[in-house]
């Protein structure tokens, strides 16, 4: 029998053999950084582990070393696997440039019987005739939707109150259902809608189509109607029982719910994620007001900051993650899509986070009057006068003319988060996404200068949020890969 | 404990020389008619009655298995086996060298734990290997199972191909596993090797061209970090070749299983392997966390890599639930249920190859024997300080779990 040989004989003989690989840190408190590789996973270590790692001032057997390696944040001079692992898997989280533009949001109307102070898109109360989309540009904007390249699209109807346009959706869907089969691609649809005028007529329309049903639910009865007023002041009780009904005819799963964050909801997130576990809703999404339309005018945005937003987070998602300890199975939504990202390779190409943007190339937009926008919240600028993200008409325009133009190239481009300032050196950066209309918004600049931005502390904060939950605690950690695998 | 004897020498061989060295037998009941019959078979006799149903259904060739039946003239080609091959029967295939009389057990018809043995040269020397490679000429055997091959029934559900690595030989061998594409179609066609053959992008698109659906590569990686593995394998640079030899069956969409031998140099570095498993490699096929055989270099190493199986059940247990909530399809071989924390009784299969599996005394007072890997009977057992019976309350929760 040949002699077997020492440990020692299969580690490389000094620093000189290993390379570092790129990685990127942040500075957790005084002595802890967090320590991303180039797909964003993450390792804990001391001021002096990091600058240990990055002299590969490491030896095997220190632990650090082997830390460092199965992170794949060093590697053998001349070893391949870790590149390959490291390429195959940014090749996989990118995979969803592949399908470009799956999402199609059509605003068959702009009028709305709400009149919710923090509306991001300018709702209008009357003119049928003004703030309706016709049949002939819904018609254009279907074939540029089928003429985008993934074999599987979305539609979204939205609004205003799309259901005060219903026949449109009739008819819009109808095609859709005839066309989709000569362009050979997969179609779904979604309605988005406060279901105040929802009918069976509808509901059975939608049955038949297989249309979900996404609505907006801001927790119990008096903060919901606080938020959105209508005639009759009886939003939530409309909302609830349009929930309940479109739960029954489409299917527990076929209904959900968005809320929006504002200033009364701050003390109130356990009610509000009860309402949520009340009505069998199977997720909840916390989300933060956005910085456009009766937002803006009527200074709902602003009445507070990211760290009070981010409080607000915490303790919901917290709340969240004891009721699923205890058995309700129910998970935040934004958090799910960035633990996907966290903790899998799976491409997620989220329309609002993602590098490249979303703006065009995971979305577009056909506006009533025909007007093409880059996303919901680039036609949500243009109400309020600034049409930077408005990329053409379609009374002109086809789908390369929208997608290949000058404006969004420009705009995508400028706003990656690869090479963007303070982005490409970020830890969080492979699991975030450029807001080139956010930035816009309120820097007036499509990238804009990251410490100054709520968008960049908000995510920063729920990154490093989700990350210490993950690390400081099993049974949390549990809930959160529960979520994950589902 | 004793294992079935797989090989061994004939008591005799008549006529069988026919200028080759190396003859392969399969063996059918005596009254098996001549139309479903192959030049390889012959007639298994236990008695004098055999014989002469052999004789009626006009068998040349025979194959005698212990008592004292009389061959006499009638078979001008046979074989007479001891005793302790009567277990052989129908269908089962042998293969014998003439003028040694060495006898090898090639398949059994009855079992479900079939596999060749490619060869016994390797390009890794494992600490815990329990089949210790040796620097031989052995060509020979692919020869042998290639005749062997179209003899073994089309229904077998399953077929291993083990060493030694039988990639050394690969443009002998895949060519051989090209063959059960078309002779075995619906067989599992499972193949134990180092993997770092399929670092060489040659050697990928050959295996890749075979086409057989359920081929699938068994590939062991002891650890994520390249010197402990390559120490295990006693190899430099095998953790680089093997990875990337998964990463590119992967990505010709070859079928790929993990193994990962459990012992004093793995165990402790589990969770961090299945961690890095489940992030890096979550789209091969099935990953194996497997008990040590204490056979071959095993033992010799004994001092170095025993660790009581109880002592890493909770790190077990915590890997198999990092590795299935990726999404992986994992299995836990080799360890009896009573190692075990509750959570891994879901992933348990009973792995040991029937031919070298046992239990102990304890265990016919254990509730769940039937549903239990047992131990391997090869070798020198280490008994773990855990060993216990569980009562039928324990046995209904492995039922449901």
């Amino acid at each position: 029998m040949a002699k077997f040989l020492p440990e020692a004989e299969f580690s490389p003989a000094s620093p000189r053999d290993l390379q570092l690989l790129p990685l990127r840190f942040e500075k957790l408190d005084a002595n802890r950084y967090l320590v991303a590789n180039l797909v964003g996973d993450v390792l804990l270590m001391s001021a002096d582990e990091l600058e240990r790692i990055t002299l590969l001032d490491v030896t095997p057997g220190d632990g650090l070393y082997e830390r460092a390696f199965v992170k794949l944040l060093i590697a053998g001079k001349g070893q391949q696997s870790q590149l390959q692992l490291l390429a195959l898997r940014l090749r996989s989280r990118m995979a969803f440039l592949r399908d470009p533009t799956p999402l199609h949001l059509f605003v068959v109307t702009l009028r709305c019987e709400h009149s919710c102070p923090y509306c991001q898109v300018s709702r209008r109360s009357s003119d049928r005739n003004r703030y309706d989309m016709s049949d002939e540009t819904a018609m254009r904007a279907l074939r540029v939707a089928l003429s985008a390249p993934p074999p599987s699209i979305k539609i979204e109807f939205q609004g205003g109150e799309p259901l005060l346009n219903f026949d449109l959706i009739r008819k819009i869907v109808v095609e859709a259902e005839h066309l989709r089969v000569a362009a050979g691609k997969a179609v779904t649809f979604v309605i988005t809608t406060n279901l105040a005028l929802l009918t069976d007529d509808m509901l059975t329309f939608c049955h038949d189509h297989s249309i979900l049903i996404s609505t907006s639910l801001d927790g119990p009865a008096d903060l919901h109607n606080r938020n959105r007023p209508r005639p009759g002041g009886n939003s939530h009780a409309l909302a609830e029982a349009g929930i309940r009904r479109a739960q029954e005819v489409l299917g527990q799963d076929r209904v959900g719910a968005l809320m929006t964050t504002t200033e009364a909801s701050l003390e109130r997130v356990e009610e509000i994620i009860d309402e949520y576990v009340r009505l069998d809703l199977d997720g909840i999404f916390l989300r933060p007001l956005s910085p456009y339309g009766f937002a803006i005018k009527t200074k709902q945005f602003g009445k507070y900051d990211a760290s009070r937003w981010l409080t607000f987070y915490e303790r919901g998602l917290r709340y969240i993650i004891g009721l699923n300890k205890r058995g309700i199975r129910i998970p935040e939504l934004y958090a799910t899509l960035l633990l996907k990202r966290m903790l899998t390779d799976r491409p997620i190409g989220y329309v609002d986070l993602r590098s490249p943007a979303g703006i065009g190339l995971g979305a577009l937009v056909y506006n009533y009057d025909g007007k093409v926008f880059a996303s919901d919240e680039g036609r949500m600028l243009a109400e309020m006068g600034d049409r930077t993200f408005e990329l053409g008409d379609l009374a002109t325009d086809d789908y390369r003319s929208l997608v290949g133009s000058e404006k969004l190239i420009d705009l995508v481009s400028a706003s990656l988060t690869q090479c963007a300032p303070q982005c490409s050196t970020c830890a969080y950066e492979p699991h975030c996404g450029a807001d080139p209309v956010y930035h816009h918004a309120t820097q007036s600049d499509p990238v804009g200068i990251k410490p100054l931005s709520e968008f960049c502390s908000r995510h920063k904060g729920i990154f490093r949020l989700l990350f210490e939950l993950l690390e400081g605690s099993p049974e949390d950690a549990a809930v959160l890969r529960g979520w994950v695998a589902a | 404990m004793k294992p079935l004897p797989l090989s061994g020498q004939a008591i005799a061989v008549a006529g069988m020389a026919d200028g080759r060295d190396r003859i392969v037998l399969r063996l059918r009941t005596a009254s098996a008619a001549p139309g479903q019959r192959d030049n390889h078979d012959a007639a298994l006799i236990r008695n004098a009655e055999d014989v002469a149903t052999a004789r009626a259904a006009g068998f040349q060739t025979a194959c005698l298995i212990g008592g004292s039946a009389s061959l006499g003239d009638f078979f001008p080609r046979h074989v007479r086996l001891s005793a302790p091959f009567a277990y052989l029967g129908d269908g089962d295939i042998v293969g014998l060298h003439a003028r040694s009389r060495k006898l090898r057990v090639l398949y059994r018809h009855g079992s479900s734990h079939n596999s060749f043995l490619v060869t016994e040269r390797c390009n890794h020397y494992c600490l815990m290997c329990s089949q210790p490679p040796r620097d031989i000429d052995d060509g020979w055997i692919l020869d042998e199972i290639a005749e062997a091959l179209p003899l073994v029934d089309p229904a077998t559900r399953s077929i291993g191909f083990t060493g030694g690595e039988p990639l050394l030989e690969w443009h002998k061998f895949i060519p051989l596993l090209g063959a059960t594409r078309t002779t075995l179609p619906d067989t599992e066609i499972h193949v134990l090797t180092n993997g770092r053959g399929f670092a060489c992008p040659e050697v990928t698109s050959a295996w890749a061209a075979i086409g057989h659906p359920r081929l699938c590569a068994g590939i062991p990686i002891y650890s994520a970090i390249d010197h402990v593995h390559d120490y295990v394998v006693q190899a430099r640079n095998a953790f680089d070749e093997t990875v990337l030899g998964i990463l590119r069956l992967k990505d010709k969409g070859q079928r790929v299983e993990i193994r990962v031998v459990l012992h004093r140099i793995t165990a402790p570095r589990l969770v961090e392997t299945c961690i890095w498993i489940a992030r890096n490699l979550p789209f091969v096929d099935h990953v194996a966390l497997m008990g040590l055989e204490n056979t071959g270099f095993a033992l010799a190493n004994q001092d170095l890599l025993w660790i009581d199986p109880i002592d890493y059940q909770e790190d077990l247990a915590t890997g198999v639930s990092i590795l299935s909530s990726a999404g992986l399809c994992v299995s836990v071989y080799n360890l009896p249920l009573c190692l075990l924390d509750r959570r891994t009784w879901a992933f348990v299969v009973q792995s040991i190859s029937d031919w070298k599996n046992a239990y102990l005394p304890i265990c016919d007072t254990c509730a769940v024997r039937e549903q239990c890997a047992g131990f391997f009977s090869t070798g020198r057992m280490r008994e773990s300080r855990g060993l216990r019976a569980l009562s039928g309350r324990e046995a209904d929760m492995v039922r449901t779990a």
